[in-house]
């Protein structure tokens, strides 16, 4: 398996006036599960935009596998494009297919695959994410909030990709579903050696899940492992780790 | 090549190599479908020399081993068996996949079971459509005593948007239709020697069926979508929801005043279609029958009797609202996907037009009953 590491340099985004990232750098490892978190408007949607290609930079460099996307013409980036996965926030599932057809629809799109097979392959994903069988031929709309979360990671997983981008993996889950949620994601991860960028303001999702976490503050990124990112001065972040909300949850991690 | 066959008598070994990812499916089920395992014992599987193994490799490798085990051969893995395969066989130990909850197969055709499934659909969408344009009078009547509550300013937004706007198009359609009649009809009469008459039929037919029809069938294709998409992502949105949550009613704030602001504005419109139409028509006079301009006015005043202009107009506010309440009707219907919103935006303009059509042939008896 290729193991695809991400890499981003430099990084600026503006619009008009307004600076979203200035000289945003990071590196994602391979195999590792890196956190992205940030203040409301911190650049984090904009950030991701960028990664996937859906957006260009103003300057800066982002590297999938070691290739710049940002100077790759639309084709070249079809090819990088079947290699990563992602969710988006709300599920984005399409409301016109089922579920099974919404993880068919990259394998349509990407491989050659015949009839039975191709039904095979996507029950196996809906399988490995725990879908209920039954749900295969459900629409978008007849399902629970937690199973559009899950059928977003089916249909991610579509392509076997190496790299998975979850933005806001477990926002409007109950805590536990968001548990049951983070446990998959961690299974995911090491049965099939995924690379994961995820975007959350979680923290039990980021203390359970995460090997390192980078926080978006002034335009950059601070990134560093769980252990020692708590401990950096930066205002934001010894509000956002250290605030009333975190403190429960980073005395008994301490504890543990 | 992805693998090596060698064979030695009973025994046959396989060696993995390359790239098992999901990318190359096609040659991987390629390459192990062309092995024989006719009487092979024995089947061994190197993965030393492969590079990558990915969820659909795996896939395509379980399937084949499974394959070799029905028919009967021994096998076994050189080295470890890859983790991925073990995954799979954790992931699909209960079943079989694709063969549980499938939903159920469609039946053969039935055609009288459709005719009774059709005829009840129409009948609900009739008595929905009633109940709607009920519901809607209710409300109107109720929030009259009160003008704050009819949105004043919500109704001048949409007389704006449906009308205001629509004026350019409006115009410059009936301007080529009513030249394009006075033409055609200035051609045949003029074998009669009666090219007078273009007149006539301008007028008459642009000021008591055409102004007002056309004029209703580019709002129903403008308004009447408009207000079926922007309701029915409403309804998608959960804003709908939200205002019924927050007690406020949603026919009062979105329908009231979207079919009031249509019933104001495609009057005007028509009154615009009309005068460019006769514009038109004495432009067409003037240039090609070299007609002079007082003549044509003396003759328009010939040709129509004073009702002439009201019966045109007066259908204007029965259309506006037969494509107000078609288009917000539907929109309110949408439920659950984008492909429904599609749908029923198709499904407002068409009986918009449909209904504005059959309005206008009603209304052509009645006048011709009252002998105006």
């Amino acid at each position: 398996m290729i193991y695809p590491a991400l890499e981003v340099e430099g990084l600026v985004n503006r619009f008009g006036r307004q600076v979203v990232h200035d000289g945003l750098s990071m590196q994602v490892r391979a195999d590792e599960v890196f956190g992205i978190v940030g203040g409301s408007g911190a650049g984090k949607s904009v950030l991701l935009r960028t990664i996937l290609g859906l957006q260009r930079p103003v300057a800066g460099v982002v590297r999938i596998a070691g290739a710049d996307i940002t100077r790759m013409t639309e084709a070249q980036l079809r090819h990088i494009k079947a290699r990563y996965g992602v969710t988006f926030q709300q599920g984005a599932l399409y409301s016109g297919l089922t579920v099974l057809e919404n993880v068919q629809l990259p394998m349509l799109e990407h491989l050659e695959l015949e009839p039975a097979a191709l039904e095979e392959l996507a029950m196996l994903r809906l399988r490995l994410v725990g879908l209920p069988a039954d749900s295969a031929w459900k629409y978008p709309a007849e399902l629970s909030g937690g199973m559009v979360k899950r059928a977003a990671l089916a249909r991610a997983l579509a392509l076997d990709p190496g790299l998975l981008f979850l933005d806001e993996p477990t926002s409007g889950l109950d805590p536990v579903s968001a548990a049951a949620f983070d446990e998959l994601v961690l299974y995911l991860q090491k049965q099939l050696r995924l690379t994961i960028v995820m975007i959350t303001h979680d923290l039990d999702t980021i203390f359970r899940t995460c090997n390192r976490v980078g926080v978006i503050v002034d335009g950059r990124m601070e990134s560093d492992t769980l252990e020692r990112i708590v401990e950096h001065p930066h205002p934001w972040i010894q509000a956002y780790f250290h605030g009333e909300r975190a403190r429960a949850r980073l005395g008994a991690a301490h504890g543990a | 090549m992805s693998v090596e066959v060698r064979r030695t008598g009973e025994d046959l070994e396989l060696e993995l190599t390359g790239e098992w990812v999901a990318e190359r499916f096609a040659a991987l089920e390629s390459a192990l479908a062309s092995v024989d395992l006719a009487a092979a014992q024995q089947l061994s599987i190197g993965t030393r020399r492969l590079t990558a193994l990915d969820l659909s490799g795996a896939w395509v490798l379980r399937r084949f081993v499974r394959r070799a085990r029905a028919a009967g051969a021994a096998v076994r893995f050189l080295g470890t068996q890859p983790d991925q395969l073990r995954l799979l066989d954790e992931t699909l130990k209960e079943e079989g996949l694709g063969a549980g909850g499938r939903s159920p197969a469609p039946a053969g055709p039935q055609p009288l079971a459709a005719l009774g499934r059709i005829a009840v659909s129409a009948g609900r969408d009739l008595y929905g459509a009633l109940a709607f344009g009920g519901r809607v009078s209710a409300t109107l009547v109720a929030s009259l005593p009160q003008p704050r509550r009819l949105r004043p300013i919500s109704i001048a937004r949409h007389v704006y948007d449906t009308g205001i706007t629509a004026m350019p198009i409006v115009a410059l359609i009936a301007f080529l239709i009513s030249v394009i009649i006075a033409y055609m009809s200035a051609r045949q009469l003029a074998n009669l020697g009666a090219d007078i008459y273009v007149v006539d039929l301008v007028t008459i037919g642009v000021l008591r069926e055409l102004g007002v029809l056309l004029t209703s069938i580019i709002v129903a294709g403008r308004s009447g979508s408009a207000f079926a998409a922007e309701l029915g992502s409403m309804r998608l949105n959960e804003e709908v929801d939200a205002l019924t949550a927050t007690a406020v009613d949603p026919f009062e704030v979105l329908v009231v005043p979207r079919v009031l602001g249509l019933v104001i504005a495609l009057p005007l419109l028509t009154i615009i279609a009309d005068l460019v139409g006769l514009t038109g028509g004495a432009l067409l006079c003037r240039y090609l029958l070299d007609m002079p301009l007082t003549q044509y006015a003396t003759r328009v005043e010939e040709a129509i009797a004073p009702t002439t202009f009201w019966v045109g107009v007066i259908k204007a506010p029965v259309f506006a609202l037969l494509i107000g309440l078609a288009g917000c009707y539907r929109g309110l219907e949408v439920r659950g996907s984008a492909r429904e919103l599609g749908r029923l935006t198709t499904v407002a303009v068409v009986q918009a037009i449909f209904m504005v059509i059959l309005a206008d042939a009603l209304f052509a008896v009645l006048f011709m009953e009252l002998d105006i």
